[in-house]
């Protein structure tokens, strides 16, 4: 019994000390994704003269199709987004035009922030899109966190390789880094502001920040989330878009 | 004495009319070529300029820094009192506003869809106003290969290449989508009014031209603009001026450590063209000194034939009593003077051949398929004031060296043999 408790403890020690890797990344993306969501979110574009909020509703399902209608401020009212699959599509109401982006066009910048299309696109859970390893441990913002190293295991990952810092109570990313092929560091998230939404953890606000731009980054900041709500299907259509 | 050597000199052809002719030929050749030159290096610089640097730009210190990058957010605001102040400070110059933005020209098809996309090479120009100059320095109606200008407010022109591509007639919409100053998505609806030839593949595939008014609207850049390009109002670029010009502006804004304040940059500033605007400049120099040297043997061979012409007028001089020295400076006053008039002969002839190139020009319409923004279809000359002097150095100097040298001979002349010669 003695013998049963003793290898108990060193097991749960070495476990501690050597954490699988890829149950963190399961956890994380439990706590990340859902079947459905929907958000309401401010985003702080910090620019070099002034900073402005946009303020937008989203809705997505799994992790290839999402909707996104922009509330605020007028510039933006009325303008949405209808992501299927790999492709995107914009509806602006000043030209009554739906315009599809591809190619090198999801590379662009959205509203001039730090943010890509490509960056707001990719939602699959990391588990399915990269080989991880933990690296290291570090203390961040007061919280214990594991680091983990990312490399990409499918073609059309949006970032070559990613290092995670993990919050080891909670399964939450509290800061990642997002690499090129060229090991070039390219985007640098911190999340903050974690919160209980049922049973998951989820940080309520994101700072972006665009390493090869100068300036403050973009803040995501999480006004409401639902955690799989029923949502019509019809929202994922181009007709939702000119509605 | 200078009267007495004329009469020497016009009374005895033989010994004057060669000289003239072959100096009369290098000073025009001299002139006519660096003029030449100075017309077609400068229509390189001058493309520059009409395009890209103006003969002097004028931008914010945080827009300059990334100016390839057509950083609209970091463009100058407050530019009506700016070219206010501008045309006020510097008025021998003729003051444009322009705005340049990236960004995606969509072409609708009859369902509402994308019958084709391509990325848009913006440039907003004033277009509706006659007095900015702005369609002749582009050289923006002639290359125009369809339609005709926009009029209103709403139309634009794009690359030809573009628009046959996409089967996009005049009249048709196309929707420009890209940035704000501010970062907002910009949406626009515009019309075709015309397609034009810019001459370079990249811009032909892509390119808009609208009026700035438009652009300042679509771009929320109320009273702004990406660069104030600044333009002599002579048409000729001034580098020492515009240098000068530069460096008084930016003096005023020299304790301001605002990222947003204008900062001016002269032509040789920008796109690498300072050591392109001295090779220019020293090419003039390669001519002249080419022309001194290859004049200064011709003439040396002149003078020593014509030396052995006058070897009895020397021989006879010397036995009245000249001094060899005096024979030798009377040598080199003549010519002076045969250089002189050469060098007056050959200035007009190449500077009526620079003016003629200048005004008609060398048409290679021929050459090319059609006139496009880049490339006008003629090649000219350029008049500047220094072709006024620059034939006589190469005019002068080729002569009084030839002549010092074949003058040499009259040391070696003795009074002796002269009598011999003379039978005497």
């Amino acid at each position: 019994m003695k013998l049963a408790f003793a290898i108990l403890i060193l097991c749960s020690a070495f476990l501690q000390t050597n954490p699988d890797a890829g149950k963190i990344l399961e956890k994380v993306d439990y706590n990340m994704t859902s079947d459905t969501q929907i958000v309401e979110s401010d985003m702080v574009i910090h620019g070099r003269r002034n900073s402005r909020t946009v303020t937008s509703k989203g809705y997505s399902k799994g992790n290839d199709q999402s909707f996104t209608e922009y509330l605020a401020p007028d510039r933006e009212k009325g303008t949405k987004m209808l992501r299927m699959d790999d492709r995107l599509w914009i509806y602006s109401p000043a030209t009554d035009r739906t315009i599809q982006l591809s190619g090198h066009m999801l590379k662009q910048s959205v509203m001039g922030s730090d943010l890509s299309f490509e960056d707001m696109m990719d939602d699959r859970k990391l588990i399915e899109m990269y080989d991880a390893k933990v690296i290291g441990e570090e203390e961040v913002e007061g919280r214990s966190a594991w680091i983990l190293d990312l490399v990409a295991k499918v073609d059309d990952a949006t970032y070559e390789r990613q290092k995670l810092w993990i919050d080891q109570e909670r399964f939450v990313p509290l800061k990642e880094e997002m690499y090129a092929k060229s090991g070039q560091l390219l985007k640098r998230v911190t999340l903050s502001n974690v919160e209980r939404i049922g049973d998951r953890w989820f940080p309520k606000k994101m700072n972006y920040k665009d390493v090869l731009k100068d300036g403050e980054g973009t803040d995501f900041i999480v006004k409401s989330i639902q955690i799989n709500p029923e949502i019509p299907d019809y929202i994922f259509s181009k007709a939702s878009l000119k509605k | 004495m200078i009267k007495f050597l004329l009469k020497g000199i016009l009374g005895d052809k033989t010994r004057s009319v060669l000289p003239v002719v072959i100096i009369t030929i290098g000073v025009a050749l001299t002139i006519l070529l660096s003029g030449y030159m100075r017309g077609v290096m400068g229509d390189m610089i001058d493309q520059n300029a009409r395009f890209e640097t103006g003969h002097v730009k004028v931008m914010s210190r945080a827009y300059a820094e990334n100016k390839d990058q057509l950083p609209n957010d970091l463009a100058l605001l407050g530019v009506e009192e700016l070219n206010e102040s501008l045309a006020k400070q510097f008025p021998e110059m003729q003051w444009v506003n322009r705005i340049k933005f990236g960004g995606l020209i969509d072409v609708p098809d009859d369902q509402g869809g994308s019958k084709g996309q391509g990325p848009a090479a913006g440039m907003a120009l004033a277009l509706f106003s006659n007095e900015s100059g702005e369609d002749e320095r582009m050289n923006i109606s002639s290359s125009i290969v369809k339609g005709s200008m926009p009029s209103h407010s709403g139309e634009t022109l794009v690359g030809h290449d573009f628009a046959e591509k996409l089967h996009i007639q005049i009249g048709d919409e196309v929707t420009y989508m890209g940035t704000t100053m501010n970062g907002s998505m910009a949406f626009e609806n515009f019309v075709v009014s015309g397609t034009v030839k810019f001459g370079t593949t990249a811009l032909d595939r892509g390119a808009i031209i609208v009026d700035i008014t438009d652009a300042r609207r679509m771009l929320d850049m109320e009273d702004g603009a990406g660069e104030v390009l600044g333009y002599f109002k002579s048409g000729a670029y001034d580098d020492v001026r515009a240098i000068a010009m530069s460096e008084t502006f930016n003096d005023q804004y020299a304790d301001d450590s605002d990222e947003f304040v204008p900062e001016m940059f002269p032509l040789r500033a920008q796109n690498n063209l300072s050591s392109f605007l001295d090779y220019v400049d020293s090419f003039s120099t390669l001519f002249v000194v080419i022309f001194v040297f290859a004049m200064s043997i011709v003439l040396w061979n002149t003078g020593l034939l014509g030396g052995l012409r006058r070897y009895q007028e020397f021989g006879i001089r010397l036995a009245l009593g000249e001094e060899k020295g005096h024979i030798y400076r009377t040598l080199i006053y003549e010519a002076i003077l045969i250089g002189a008039i050469g060098s007056v002969f050959g200035t007009i002839v190449g500077l009526g051949g620079v003016y003629y190139l200048q005004v008609v020009g060398i048409d290679i319409t021929g050459m090319l398929d059609d006139s496009t923004m880049m490339m006008p279809s003629v090649l000219r000359a350029s008049f500047t004031s220094d072709l006024l002097y620059i034939g006589f150095i190469p005019g002068l100097v080729a002569m009084v060296l030839g002549n010092a040298l074949s003058g040499i001979g009259i040391y070696r002349r003795e009074t002796a043999t002269l009598f011999k010669e003379l039978e005497v």
